[in-house]
C-alpha cells in the first residue's frame, strides 16, 4: 500500500501532546517520501501514514514494528543517514532525513532472507554451540563468511560526518530517576528545605504513565494529577529537570551516567531515589510479533503523545482493569473495538470496565489469545484467535488490524539491581518486590509495588522525605509510611509452546518458547546458563521484554518458582549508547616551559617527554641528522644552550635533610659540603635503579635535588611515602614547575656568562666542577651549578619560571658574538652518550642494578641503610647474566642499529641495544647495550641483529667514549 | 565511580587515588635472612576481610592509611599515617662481627 505522502497521515487524530499540527516535516523512508509533524518520532510519523513495518528481525528476518513505543526493544532500530541502530520510537524525525529499515536483503518489503524463518527448525536453540565447534576449516571457509554477511543490524558508514560529544559533571544532594507521579512527588518532597534535586526522565515530558494511561472512565484524572505535579515542580527552583535523558547505569556511590543528546552528564548524588516504574510485558502466542500487535501503553502513547490512531479494528487483550482504559482510549480515537479478551473469569466493578460494557463492547472473560495471523504479502495483523485453553473447539477468530496487549508488567529493576538489590517474586499473585537496597538509595512508586496514582504519590513523598532526612534536611515530621499497593495478577497468560511455534519470548534474538524449554532440556537449568546457551536477553533490549517470560518458562520446566529462578545479573548500560558518548573529548594535559614559543620561533621540532614538550633539534625535520650533528659540534667546539626546565626539582629542608637524603639515595650525603653538588642515584626496595639527578647543598639543612623529567612526581611521592613511616624532621616540596633552567655548555660558556654575572666568581679555582652558587645572571636571581650531562665546561642556571624567557633571550643575545647555538634533546642524547652517561628508563629497565650499569661507585656501603641496600647486597652475591656495556662500530659503512635490536651471544639472545647514535664528533657508531656478562670486557664482540635480520658486529669499548679523563668538563 | 574520603582533602573520586598495597612493617634489614627479606618484598598477605592499605591522593601527593574490606570493597575508615607511624625510625650500623680468634 502506497502511503499518502502529502498529508500528515491518514491515521492522524487531534490532541497529540508532542506534535505541532501546523508544522509538517518531510522525510524519506526506504526511498519513499513521507510527511510527519514536528515532534513526531520516526515511528509515530510512519504509523500516521500506515507504515507499520520498521525493520526486520535479527535471525529470521521477520517484519517488525512498534511494540512498546518507548525504545525498549530492537524492533524499531533503523538506519538514519550514516547512523545505524537508531530507535525509531524515541528518535525525533527531522526535515529531510533519509531513513531505512535494517537487517534485510533486497528491500524491507521483499526481504530475500525472510525465507530463513522457514528453516527455523534447522536452527535450534544453541545453534552456534552445536554447529561451530567441529571443524576449524569449516568455520573459516563457510560459517564465518556466512555469518559475517548476516550478522549485525545497521550499516557502519565510513563517511559519517564528524560530531562532537561532550562531558559535563554534576553534583546534587538528591537525584530522582523517573519523572512519573512517584518521582515528581519524591523530588518535590526532597527539595522542601532547599536541597539541590535532579529529576531525570527518559521521556520528553514529565508525567510517566500519567502522560498516556487512563485512570478513570472519563479520562480526566491522569491529566489533572499530572498538571498539578508539573506546576509544583516548575515553581520549585532547586529542582533541576532533565527530560529526554537516560540514566544508563548505576556505579559505586551513586555515580550516574546520564545521557542527553551528545552529552554525558557524570552525576554524583548523595542520595538517590529510583522511581523507574514498570515495563509492560508481551504475551507469548503464535505470531505474537506481527506488526499491529503492541502493548496497550504503546497504543495509548501513539494517541496521547502523537495524535496517531493505532488501528481501525482492535482487540484488547488484558488481565486487569487497565486494559479497559486502553479500550476506552481507542474508542475515543475512533478505533472500533471488536472485543476485549480478559483472562479473568470474574467481572470487575472498576468504572472503566463498566464504561466499556456500557458502550456495547463484547467482553470475552476467561479467555486468552492463542494465535494471530498476517495478511498475504503485507505482513500486518489481520486476525486474532482466542480460546479458553480447552482445545480447538473453544476457539474463535476476529478480523482486526490491532491487538493491544495489557497482560501485566514487571518493575524496571535494572538500576536498582545494578546497585546491589535483589528481585523477589510472589508466584501466587505475580507480584515483585525489590529488596536488599544499599544505603543512600530508595525506591518509590510502582517500582516499589506502590501502584496507582495515589499510592505512588504517597510513596514518592515518603522516599523524598527519607532522602532529605538522611542528609539532615527533612522538612516536617516523618510522613506515615504508605501501605504498598502491588498490582496483583492472578490470571497469567500461559507460557506453553504453541504447536506451530513463532511464539516469541525474545524479539531481539528471535527466541521462541520451545527454544527456552529446549535449553532447559539440554541441561541448562540455571538461568545464567540458559541465557548463555540460548542468547536470551543478550540483545539490545537486555531482557526488558524477555526476562519475565524466560523465568516463567524455566520455572515451569524445572518445577521451581519464578522467585527461585530470578533474573540474570543486571549490568550497565541500560539502553544502547553511542560510542561517541563514551569516547567524547578527553583531557590530555601538556606542559610547556617558559621558553616554549622561543623554541618554536627558532624552528625547533618538538617532542614529548611525559607531559612536557621539549625541542628535539632546531631545523627542518628532513634535515634532522645534519641539524643534530651541527648542534653537537657547536657544543663540543664552541657554545650551546639547552632548555632543561623540564627536569624535576625537589626542595629538601629541615634538620634531618642530610639524614633523609642519605636514606633515599645510594651515595653518601651527610658530609657533602655546602656549595657542592653530588650525583644522586635512587633504587627501589628491590635494588633496581629508578631515578637519578644531582643534589645541591645550599645549607646544612637545605638540599635542592633534581630528578629526571618524567620521574619528578614519582620520586616526590616515594620520598613522602618513606617519610610517612620514618617521621624525620624534614619537609619535601616539589618545585619542578617553579623553576625554569638552561644549561649553557661548551668551551666558551664561562666567557659568555662572565658578561652576565657580577656576584659569582666563575673562575675554575673559585667555582670548581660540581660547585653550586646563588647569585644573579643578567640581573635575575639564579642558582648556578657547574654540572654537565654533555661533558663540556658548562653551567646550569635555574631561575624562577617567570624569568625563564628573559633569561633565554638575554643569554641568546649576549651569546651572538660567541656564535651560541641552541640545541635540543636529540643532540643532548648524542653528547651524553659520547660521555657514556645512562638515561634512567632508557638504558635501564625494571631489573637493572647499579652493578649491571657500572654504577657501584655511587653506592655507599658503609651507611646503615638506604632504600634498596639489602636487595643490592643480595643481588651482588647472585649476579645476573647480563651487563650494560658501551659498544662501538668502526666500519663507516655499517648500517645503524636501532634501539631494542637484539644482542646475541653464542647464537642465543643475550641482551639488546638501549641507545645508539652515529657520532660525528667521534666519527663512528657508538651505543649502550646489554650483553652477556661473559662477553662484556673491552674488545669482546657484540653481534647485533638488525630489524631486517642482518647482523652487524660491534665491539665492547671502555666508557666513556669521549674525554675519558673528564678534562673538558672540569676546565 | 567510588568515592574515597581523603583525610586531607575530603571526599574525592577514586580515580584521584592510588593504592600502594598493604601496610607492613619493614623488618630490620641488617639482621634477617635472605628468605625473610624476600618474603617482605614479594609476598603479600592478601587477606579476605578488613585490611590496612597505603593510599595516595595523587594530585596532592598525600599519603594516608585506609581500612578496606577486600571482600565487599567497603572503605571502613581512612586516617593520617601518623596514627600508625608515630615514632621516628632509626637505622643503626650493625657491629662488625668480632673475630673469635682475637
Amino acid at each position: 500500500m502506497m502511503p499518502d505522502s502529502t498529508s500528515p497521515g491518514v491515521n492522524r487524530v487531534p490532541g497529540g501532546e508532542l506534535v505541532d499540527y501546523e508544522q509538517p516535516v518531510a522525510f524519506t523512508f526506504e526511498g519513499r517520501s513521507f510527511q510527519g509533524l514536528a515532534g513526531d518520532t520516526i515511528a509515530s510519523a510512519l504509523a500516521a501514514s500506515n507504515q507499520w513495518v520498521l525493520s526486520r528481525s535479527f535471525k529470521y528476518h521477520r517484519p517488525r514494528g512498534i511494540f512498546s513505543l518507548a525504545g525498549w526493544e530492537a524492533n524499531t532500530l533503523v538506519q538514519v543517514g550514516h547512523e545505524p541502530n537508531v530507535p525509531a520510537d524515541r528518535e525525533r524525525v527531522i526535515e529531510g532525513a533519509s531513513i531505512e529499515g535494517q537487517n534485510y536483503r533486497g528491500s524491507l518489503e521483499e526481504d530475500r532472507d525472510a525465507i530463513l524463518g522457514r528453516f527455523a527448525r534447522f536452527m535450534p536453540v544453541g545453534f552456534y554451540y552445536r554447529a561451530f565447534y567441529r571443524s576449524q576449516w569449516f568455520w573459516e571457509n563457510f560459517w564465518e563468511p556466512a555469518i559475517r554477511k548476516k550478522a549485525g543490524l545497521g550499516r557502519i558508514s565510513p563517511d559519517a560526518p564528524h560530531r562532537y560529544f561532550d562531558k559535563v559533571f554534576g553534583f546534587y544532594d538528591v537525584a530522582v530517576i523517573g519523572g512519573g507521579p512517584a518521582g515528581m512527588a519524591a523530588a518535590l518532597e526532597a527539595s522542601q528545605s532547599g536541597l539541590d534535586v535532579l529529576l531525570v526522565d527518559e521521556n520528553r515530558t514529565l508525567g510517566g504513565a500519567l502522560a498516556y494511561e487512563r485512570l478513570d472512565d472519563e479520562g480526566l484524572a491522569a491529566a489533572q494529577h499530572r498538571a498539578e505535579l508539573r506546576a509544583s515542580i516548575e515553581q520549585q527552583p532547586t529542582i533541576t529537570v532533565m527530560t529526554d535523558a537516560v540514566c544508563n547505569g548505576w556505579f559505586a556511590d551513586n555515580w550516574l551516567p546520564v545521557i542527553k543528546d551528545n552529552r554525558l552528564y557524570k552525576i554524583r548524588a548523595r542520595e538517590l531515589v529510583l522511581a523507574t516504574g514498570t515495563m509492560g510485558q508481551p504475551a507469548t502466542f503464535h505470531n505474537n510479533d506481527l506488526p499491529g500487535i503492541m502493548l496497550g501503553s504503546a497504543a495509548q502513547r501513539l494517541i496521547r503523545a502523537y495524535g496517531v490512531r493505532p488501528g481501525r479494528r482492535a482487540v484488547v487483550y488484558t488481565n486487569d482493569d487497565d486494559g479497559y482504559g486502553v479500550a476506552l482510549d481507542l474508542l475515543d480515537a475512533g478505533t472500533d473495538i471488536v472485543g476485549v479478551v480478559d483472562l479473568r473469569t470474574e467481572p470487575s466493578r472498576d468504572a472503566r470496565v463498566l464504561a466499556v460494557a456500557d458502550r456495547g463492547i463484547a467482553i470475552h472473560r476467561g479467555q486468552g489469545v492463542n494465535s494471530a495471523s498476517a495478511g498475504e504479502g503485507n505482513w500486518h495483523l489481520v486476525e486474532v484467535t482466542i480460546g479458553t485453553g480447552a482445545g480447538p473447539a473453544s476457539t474463535r477468530s476476529f478480523d482486526c488490524d490491532l491487538l493491544c496487549v495489557s497482560i501485566g508488567s514487571m518493575p524496571a529493576y535494572q538500576l536498582a539491581l545494578q546497585a546491589g538489590a535483589r528481585l523477589g517474586h510472589n508466584d501466587s499473585d505475580a507480584t515483585f518486590s525489590i529488596v536488599g537496597l544499599p544505603e543512600h538509595i530508595a525506591i518509590a512508586g510502582s517500582l516499589n509495588s506502590a501502584c496507582g496514582v495515589g499510592p505512588a504519590i504517597a510513596d514518592g513523598r515518603y522516599a523524598g522525605w527519607c532522602a532529605a532526612n538522611s542528609l539532615g534536611a527533612a522538612a516536617g515530621a516523618e510522613p506515615e509510611r504508605p501501605g504498598l499497593a502491588p498490582r496483583r495478577l492472578t490470571f497469567l497468560h500461559p507460557v506453553r509452546a504453541h504447536p506451530k511455534g513463532k511464539d516469541f519470548v525474545d524479539f531481539d534474538e528471535d527466541l521462541q518458547v520451545a527454544d527456552i524449554a529446549n535449553a532447559v532440556a539440554e541441561g541448562y537449568s540455571e538461568l545464567e546458563l540458559v541465557k548463555r546457551f540460548s542468547t536470551v536477553g543478550m540483545g539490545p533490549s537486555q531482557g526488558r521484554h524477555s526476562a519475565l517470560n524466560t523465568a516463567r518458562i524455566v520455572a515451569q520446566e524445572t518445577d521451581r518458582t519464578v522467585g527461585e529462578v530470578g533474573v540474570t545479573t543486571a549490568r550497565p548500560p541500560v539502553y544502547g549508547e553511542r560510542l561517541g558518548v563514551l569516547a567524547g573529548r578527553s583531557f590530555e594535559p601538556e606542559r610547556h616551559t617558559a621558553m616554549h614559543h622561543r623554541h618554536l620561533e627558532a624552528g625547533a621540532q618538538m617532542l614529548t617527554a611525559g607531559v612536557w614538550w621539549r625541542p628535539a633539534f632546531y631545523g627542518p625535520p628532513e634535515r634532522r641528522d645534519e641539524c643534530v650533528s651541527r648542534e653537537a659540534v657547536a657544543v663540543r667546539q664552541n657554545l650551546g644552550m639547552i632548555d632543561v626546565s623540564t627536569l624535576g626539582g625537589l626542595e629538601v629542608r629541615g634538620p634531618d635533610a642530610a639524614e633523609f637524603m642519605n636514606r633515599m639515595y645510594t651515595f653518601a650525603y651527610l658530609k657533602q659540603p655546602i656549595g657542592r653538588a653530588r650525583y644522586v642515584l635512587m633504587t627501589n626496595d628491590a635494588g633496581t635503579i629508578i631515578d637519578d639527578g644531582v643534589a645541591c647543598r645550599f645549607a646544612e639543612d637545605w638540599y635542592y635535588v633534581t630528578t629526571t623529567t618524567t620521574g619528578a612526581e614519582r620520586v616526590y611521592q616515594t620520598m613522602l611515602w618513606w617519610n610517612a613511616q620514618w617521621r624525620l624532621n624534614v619537609d619535601v616540596a616539589n618545585v619542578s614547575v617553579a623553576f625554569a633552567a638552561v644549561n649553557v655548555a661548551g668551551p666558551r660558556s664561562r666567557e659568555l656568562l662572565d658578561t652576565l654575572v657580577d656576584d659569582i666568581d666563575l673562575s675554575a679555582e673559585a667555582f670548581p666542577y660540581m660547585g653550586v652558587r646563588e647569585g644573579h645572571v643578567a640581573g635575575i636571581p639564579a642558582r648556578v651549578f657547574r654540572v654537565g650531562f654533555v661533558g663540556e665546561l658548562g653551567f646550569e642556571v635555574h631561575v624562577a619560571s617567570g624569568h625563564g624567557e628573559a633569561l633565554w633571550d638575554t643569554i641568546m643575545d649576549a651569546g651572538q658574538v660567541f656564535g651560541i647555538v641552541p640545541f635540543g634533546v636529540e643532540t643532548q642524547r648524542v653528547l651524553r652518550l659520547e660521555k657514556g652517561h645512562i638515561i634512567v628508563s632508557q638504558d635501564t629497565d625494571a631489573m637493572t642494578t647499579p652493578e649491571e650499569a657500572h654504577m657501584t661507585w655511587a653506592i655507599s656501603r658503609r651507611k646503615p641503610f638506604f632504600v634498596g641496600k639489602r636487595s643490592i647486597e643480595v643481588r651482588d652475591r647472585f649476579l645476573s647474566k647480563r651487563k650494560l656495556v658501551g659498544f662501538a662500530i668502526d666500519d663507516p659503512f655499517a648500517p645503524l642499529p636501532q634501539e631494542s635490536n637484539l644482542v646475541l651471544h653464542e647464537g642465543e639472545i643475550a641482551g639488546f641495544v638501549t641507545s645508539v647514535v652515529r657520532s660525528s664528533n667521534l666519527g663512528r657508531i657508538i651505543g649502550l647495550a646489554y650483553t652477556a656478562r661473559d662477553a662484556s670486557e673491552p674488545g669482546d664482540a657484540v653481534p647485533i641483529r638488525l630489524d631486517d635480520g642482518r647482523s652487524v658486529d660491534a665491539t665492547v669499548v671502555e666508557l666513556p667514549f669521549y674525554d675519558p679523563d673528564n678534562r673538558r668538563q672540569e676546565m | 565511580m567510588k568515592v574515597m574520603r581523603c583525610p586531607l582533602n575530603g571526599d574525592r573520586n577514586i580515580n584521584e587515588f592510588q593504592c600502594a598495597g598493604e601496610v607492613t612493617v619493614m623488618p630490620d634489614a641488617a639482621d634477617i635472612s635472605d628468605d625473610v627479606w624476600r618474603d617482605y618484598l614479594w609476598l603479600s598477605a592478601n587477606e579476605a576481610g578488613v585490611v590496612r592499605e597505603w593510599w595516595c591522593h595523587l594530585p596532592t601527593s598525600y599519603w594516608f592509611i585506609a581500612e578496606r574490606n577486600t571482600v565487599t570493597d567497603e572503605i571502613v575508615r581512612t586516617y593520617p599515617s601518623e596514627e600508625v607511624f608515630n615514632k621516628r625510625v632509626e637505622f643503626v650500623q650493625p657491629e662488625p662481627a668480632k673475630d673469635p680468634a682475637a
